[in-house]
């Protein structure tokens, strides 16, 4: 046993002698493309699309591959959706390996690690595929363009200002969240932060950020969990799909019902029982189909030359309308919408 | 002796019909030399874990902490390489960690005469708490190119993958290691017969301790490739995952009851899951098809031999 630890010491000692550290280890170097952009190029048909989920069966990304889906019919192009049955970090390497084998033309891609994907994602660039990640971001330097669903700005000042209005603008409320690394959660959390430090929300206290794994069963004990350790709380914000759900189903069968304010990221089709009988107020969302459809507009701007994800690139989006390439390569929708018991019907995702 | 040799044979007339149907199914893509480097590089980390735990079944134990083990090697990657240590000493120094967690659920099996199922679903929480404690929630990936590529490029010139040729340098010292040594024999002594073993002289707790070290250290350096081939250290890394290499030792011929098994079956048993897996990603076959086959095949596994071959130490 001793004699193996030495060999191994020895060997990784002589792979790399002098000492790698953090410090003086060069950062990784960027892949962006550097071909001109010809807005004027026609859209290419049969591209060969792949749709990739954070995991298969999960609604919200199901209603994402119908939005995307209709507009790859629309331009003429094939699309087909794969993805793992989890949302580990490292899940959906062997995916897009996948995809690149196969010659797929373009990836639409919602990263669960946005760093584990990433050498699977730069290879596959260097073999011509094109990269658009949506809802969730990859590292930027693995993809060309990123579809984000709205400003983080809009999106956690939209939900203070919901559970505010919920609450009469003071009290105690609460966060459950999705999984503690979750990129695009902890950055809405920390400008929900800055936003309930403003003059207007001072009488808003934020007692706890509570984790539910975007799972719903830990989502709805840690409902539990989030009443019973604060016997005052005023209401709860769950940024997440799957939270929302959980936690308005544990509110709705509790003592708690009315008393609490609950708003979110929810879909009126999961939220809509909700609404209706007052359990919750408001919640907001985008509509994952148009998130779904921009990203293979995009992936077909950039196979077909059109557009190269730098920043001022224009490109048509069908009845989406045009869109621009904003800093970083990223692009956004649009702003959220809100659902109350008065529009929910209107919507059907 | 016998049933082994079939088992064998039709392990690998299995993986000629995942190698032949996989490519015919994909137009041939599945054999390409960089279908050859994505079934390698998705293997190897769960084939690594899987020499050492063939051992470890053959001596009639059970190792299921192996996983965790994983998840707090990448963990500690990540938090030494944050506080500036070189990498050249974070790695040595998480396979040294890996053998003391071996040592540990070695201790509780052979000293307190713990059952080893018992002991390692402790761990396996235990471990992967560690990792939690180290870590927290963060991912650390900002490690150098020169060390990624390791597990991301194959060796120059060729489409093998590093891992794998690690893996077969592993492959080789375990077969010596269990079929040429008296230490091996000692190995399935231990796993037919414990009793018979020790009233013959063998040191059977000193075997034992020295299987789930070897265990520990090999996932630890599981974790090694692991971090380096999605360049992302995490606490999570790698959950889940004792239970593809439980399924890859059993399908390897491996008897749960111990004393019966080879590293060649084993050997085959990755190349048959790792194949099959990726042929059937490639051909578009939907993610729950995919887990469902797995396990069939271990269904299979744990099946056949039951059937063929009575277990020799009683009923299980």
């Amino acid at each position: 046993m001793k004699r193996m630890i030495a060999v191994v010491a020895a060997g990784l000692l002589l792979a790399g002698c002098g000492g790698t550290t953090k410090n003086n280890s060069g950062g990784d170097t960027g892949g962006g493309s550097t071909a001109a952009a010809n807005p004027n190029a026609p859209a290419a048909k049969d591209l060969k699309l792949t749709f990739l989920p954070k995991q298969v069966n999960n609604p919200y990304f199901t209603v994402a591959q119908g939005g995307a889906e209709k507009a790859a019919a629309a331009l003429g192009e094939q699309l087909k959706a794969t993805g793992p049955s989890s949302a580990d970090a490292s899940s959906q390497v062997t995916y897009i390996n996948t995809a690149a084998q196969q010659g797929q033309n373009a990836l639409l891609l919602a990263a669960n690690d946005s760093n584990a994907v990433a050498p699977a994602l730069k290879a596959a660039r260097k073999q011509g595929m094109k990269v658009v990640t949506f809802d969730s971001d990859a590292a930027p330097d693995a993809r060309d363009v990123f579809i984000n669903q709205a400003s983080s700005q809009e999106i956690a000042a939209g939900q203070v200002k919901l559970i505010s209005d919920a609450i009469g603008g003071a009290g105690e409320i609460a966060i459950l969240s999705a999984t503690a690394n979750a990129t695009n959660q902890n950055a809405w959390i920390a400008i929900m932060k800055q936003e309930l430090a403003k003059p207007a929300y001072a009488k808003i206290t934020l007692d706890e950020i509570a984790y539910g794994n975007d799972d719903d069963q830990t989502s709805f004990q840690k409902t539990q969990g989030l009443l019973q350790a604060h016997p005052n709380l005023k209401g709860i914000i769950s940024p997440t799909t799957v939270g929302v759900a959980a936690a308005a189903r544990y509110l709705d069968s509790s003592s708690y019902k009315g008393k609490v304010a609950l708003t979110g990221l929810g879909t009126p089709n999961q939220m809509r029982k909700f609404l209706q009988d007052g359990t919750v107020g408001s919640i907001a969302l985008w509509d994952p189909a148009q998130l779904g459809a921009l990203a293979t507009y995009a992936a077909v701007a950039l196979a077909s030359g059109q557009i190269t994800g730098k920043q001022g690139d224009k490109f048509k989006a069908g009845e989406l309308g045009e869109y621009t390439v904003g800093a970083n390569g990223e692009v956004v929708l649009g702003p959220p919408l809100t659902f109350t018991k008065d529009n929910v019907d209107k919507y059907n995702f | 002796m016998k049933t082994l040799l079939r088992w064998e044979s039709a392990l690998f007339v299995l993986l000629v019909l995942v190698v032949v149907g996989g490519s015919v199914a994909t137009d041939g893509s599945f054999l390409t030399g960089r279908g050859a480097f994505n079934v390698g590089s998705d293997l190897a980390v769960m084939a690594l874990i899987a020499l050492p735990l063939t051992l470890v079944i053959v001596a009639a134990e059970i190792d299921l902490s192996v996983a965790s083990v994983l998840g707090l090697s990448s963990a500690l990657i990540g938090v030494l390489w944050n506080d500036g240590w070189p990498l050249e000493a974070i790695l040595p120094f998480v396979i040294v960690v890996g053998a003391v967690c071996g040592a540990v659920n070695g201790f509780l099996v052979t000293k307190l005469g713990l059952p080893s199922l018992a002991v390692t679903i402790g761990s396996l929480a235990l471990y992967r708490g560690l990792a939690f404690v180290v870590l927290g929630d963060k991912a650390v990936a900002d490690f150098p190119d020169s060390y990624t590529q390791f597990g991301t490029t194959p060796v120059p010139g060729t489409w093998i993958p590093y891992p794998i040729v690690l893996f077969v340098v592993l492959a080789v010292a375990f077969g010596l290691l269990l079929h040429a040594t008296t230490f091996g024999r000692a190995v399935f002594a231990i796993g037919a017969n414990e009793e018979a073993a020790r009233f013959s002289g063998i040191r059977v707790k000193r075997t034992k301790f020295i299987l789930f070290v070897l265990t520990g250290a090999v996932a630890a350096l599981a974790g090694i490739v692991y971090t380096l081939r999605f360049a992302s250290a995490r606490a999570d890394n790698g959950t889940g995952l004792e239970l593809e290499v439980v399924t890859a030792v059993l399908l390897g011929g491996v008897s749960i009851f111990g004393g019966r098994g080879t590293i060649g079956g084993v050997v085959l048993a990755t190349l048959v899951l790792g194949g099959l897996t990726d042929a059937l990603i490639l051909d578009d076959v939907a993610t729950e098809v995919v887990t469902l086959v797995t396990g069939i095949l271990l269904l299979a596994s744990v099946f056949a031999p039951a059937v063929t071959h009575r277990p020799t130490r009683g009923t299980p």
